[in-house]
């Protein structure tokens, strides 16, 4: 309980933090941001620039304009968007699954296959094998997503033209088209993903199969798959289900970048749409929103490691 | 350093990527001294030839002096991003680390509310922010990765604050500013040089993913992630331009990446041998 009553403070300090710097976000458009947004789109006179500065409270002081902001989010309330006058909550939830999908998608196949990949690697040693191991990760780590996605849809294109790889089915809709439609983006954006866990798995197996335990199970007379799976595998995935939180984040930001290779219509769309219109409003709230996502996962990936790892139990 | 070792292939191997990819990207387009915004109408589109050894792009520009000048950019905007990142955000975790206390709270826990965005995101919302182009995405990616300096930095200076060394520089009466940059600094030397250039490795994706989206170096200068923007439009028709600029990323990418992981087996002990 103490444990979950100082992750719970730590929480709330990040969570504010974010907010504020978020927010002030806002503030590093050099000049005036008003007259700005305005630029792209209408005709900019004084009455307009005061109109927009008083609809979006810019002509009050700061930290009355951050708590005003703060008791709209909190509220539900993201604003709303400077063009269409949309509730911006609205705009995002009308992009939002494709993402999550997306993402949530790529943690599948990455996780779920590197941890049978890993535990391989581990059965995989001496040097030739480790440097080819590490040639192989390296590459599978720094392989663009993006590339990647496009050159399988040159691939395919190729071998099976009448193939539909584009756009997005909603999963409410149709949900085996849909799984079937995102599985090579969620594909290309998982690579790095496997290969940075597979990697760790690997290494982990290798420090557990070390270990005085494993040495003691294998004196019992515990067979070797027994050790191998039961005594070290559990101790690897440790490290394992602690990075994942990490993994989601960079989930999230990459599935920006690969929605547009396969014209996925997610909050890349929107944000990529908002900046070229100057929709400042709107970027920070699918600033805000996203890293509000992604902190929680983590709080939540902590609480799991703490409920698997003995030794972090209160 | 590790004198007594022998230098495994993989070092070696990648240390020599490395430096052909230097040499490629800061060499190279002095030595094919070719125009790499030269249109011609007569050769668009064109595979590899023996005049145009990747070919040409959609207005009839030599693909592969494209690719050298984009390398050459995506190289310096990563550069300048991540010794930034490094000066400010390494000397933040090492007064961190000395003076603990207060000090130590208040600063981390800065840097905790930064490292809670998603790379990515932060990076698209501040170059939203200040307009698109190579300045911007420079400050991004040195925003993004101030923290995770910090934070590299710190945890072994911690180590190191306890040394006798410090112990003995302080009763001689050196100041705060010279222990920290004269005694503890060169300690971190290998941590610093591993994750310099895997984060190197990392800006470079990342630059290449945000002029991919048209929010890194603008046209007509060329750049690697938007020689894939763009041919990936006319990937149909001749998939050359897309091809190798991707390929040029990744070459990059990895080389880096390589170097910083065969730089970790060779200077820290605890990590040699197995892995």
């Amino acid at each position: 309980m103490k444990l979950l009553a100082s992750r719970l403070a730590d929480l709330l300090v990040v969570l504010v933090g974010v907010s504020v710097i978020t927010f002030l976000m806002i503030r590093l458009i050099p000049g005036d941001a008003v007259a700005i947004m305005l630029g792209a789109n209408t005709e900019v006179t004084p009455e307009k620039i005061a109109e927009l500065r008083a609809r979006l409270g810019l002509d009050q002081p700061l930290v009355s304009q951050y708590f005003q902001w703060l008791g709209g989010v909190l509220s539900g309330d993201l604003g709303v968007s400077i063009w269409t006058r949309r509730p911006v909550s609205q705009e995002i939830g009308a992009h939002i699954r494709p993402t999550v999908q997306l993402a949530a998608m790529a943690l599948v196949f990455g996780a779920g296959l590197a941890v049978p990949l890993g535990v391989l690697m581990a059965r995989w040693r001496g040097n030739r094998m480790n440097a080819l191991l590490q040639i192989g990760t390296v590459a599978g780590l720094t392989i663009p997503s993006f590339w990647l996605g496009i050159m399988m849809i040159l691939l395919l294109s190729a071998v099976a033209p009448e193939a539909q790889v584009l756009g997005y089915v909603p999963f409410t809709e149709a949900p085996l088209e849909s799984l079937k439609r995102l599985a090579l983006p969620a594909f290309a954006l998982a690579l790095p993903i496997l290969a940075n866990l597979a990697r760790l798995v690997r290494s982990a197996m290798l420090d557990a199969l070390a270990q005085d335990y494993v040495r003691t199970a294998r004196a019992k007379g515990v067979s070797e798959a027994s050790v191998f799976f039961k005594h070290a595998l559990r101790n690897a995935l440790i490290p394992f289900v602690t990075s994942l939180g990490i993994m989601t984040g960079y989930l999230l930001g990459g599935a920006i970048v690969v929605e547009q290779v396969f014209a996925i219509p997610g909050l890349g769309r929107l944000v990529l749409g908002a900046i070229a219109e100057r929709n400042y409003p709107l970027v920070q709230a699918v600033v805000l929103v996203v890293t509000v996502t992604f902190v929680g996962v983590n709080f939540l990936v902590d609480l799991l490691y703490a409920a698997i790892d003995p030794r972090v139990r209160p | 350093m590790s004198g007594k070792r022998p230098r495994s292939g993989l070092q070696l191997f990648a240390s020599g990527l490395t430096l052909v990819v230097l040499l490629a990207a800061f060499l190279g387009p002095e030595l094919l001294a070719r125009d790499p915004l030269a249109q011609s109408v007569l050769t668009r589109l064109k595979g590899p030839s023996a005049t145009h050894w990747l070919g040409t792009d959609q207005f009839g520009r030599d693909i592969l002096v494209r690719i050298l000048h984009g390398m050459r950019a995506s190289l310096t905007i990563s550069a300048v991003a991540v010794f930034t990142a490094l000066a400010v955000g390494g000397t933040l975790g090492l007064v961190a680390a000395y003076y603990r206390g207060w000090t130590d709270r208040v600063l981390m826990r800065l840097m905790d509310m930064l490292f809670a965005f998603p790379v990515m995101l932060l990076a698209i919302g501040i170059i939203a922010m200040l307009g698109p182009g190579g300045g911007p995405t420079a400050i991004a990616i040195a925003v993004v990765y101030t923290p995770i300096f910090a934070r590299l930095m710190r945890g072994p200076a911690l180590v190191l604050v306890e040394s006798d060394f410090v112990e003995s520089a302080r009763a001689v009466g050196a100041s705060d500013a010279r222990i920290i940059f004269r005694h503890i600094l060169p300690n971190l030397a290998s941590v610093i040089l591993v994750q310099t250039s895997l984060l190197l490795s990392a800006a470079i994706l990342v630059e290449a993913s945000l002029s991919f989206l048209g929010l890194g170096t603008q046209p007509p200068r060329p750049s690697l992630g938007m020689m894939l923007a763009e041919g990936r439009n006319f990937l149909m028709l001749s998939p050359w331009s897309a091809i190798f600029s991707g390929l040029a990323i990744l070459i990059v990418a990895f080389a880096l990446n390589l170097l910083g992981d065969a730089l970790r087996d060779a200077l820290d002990p605890r990590l040699r041998g197995e892995r």
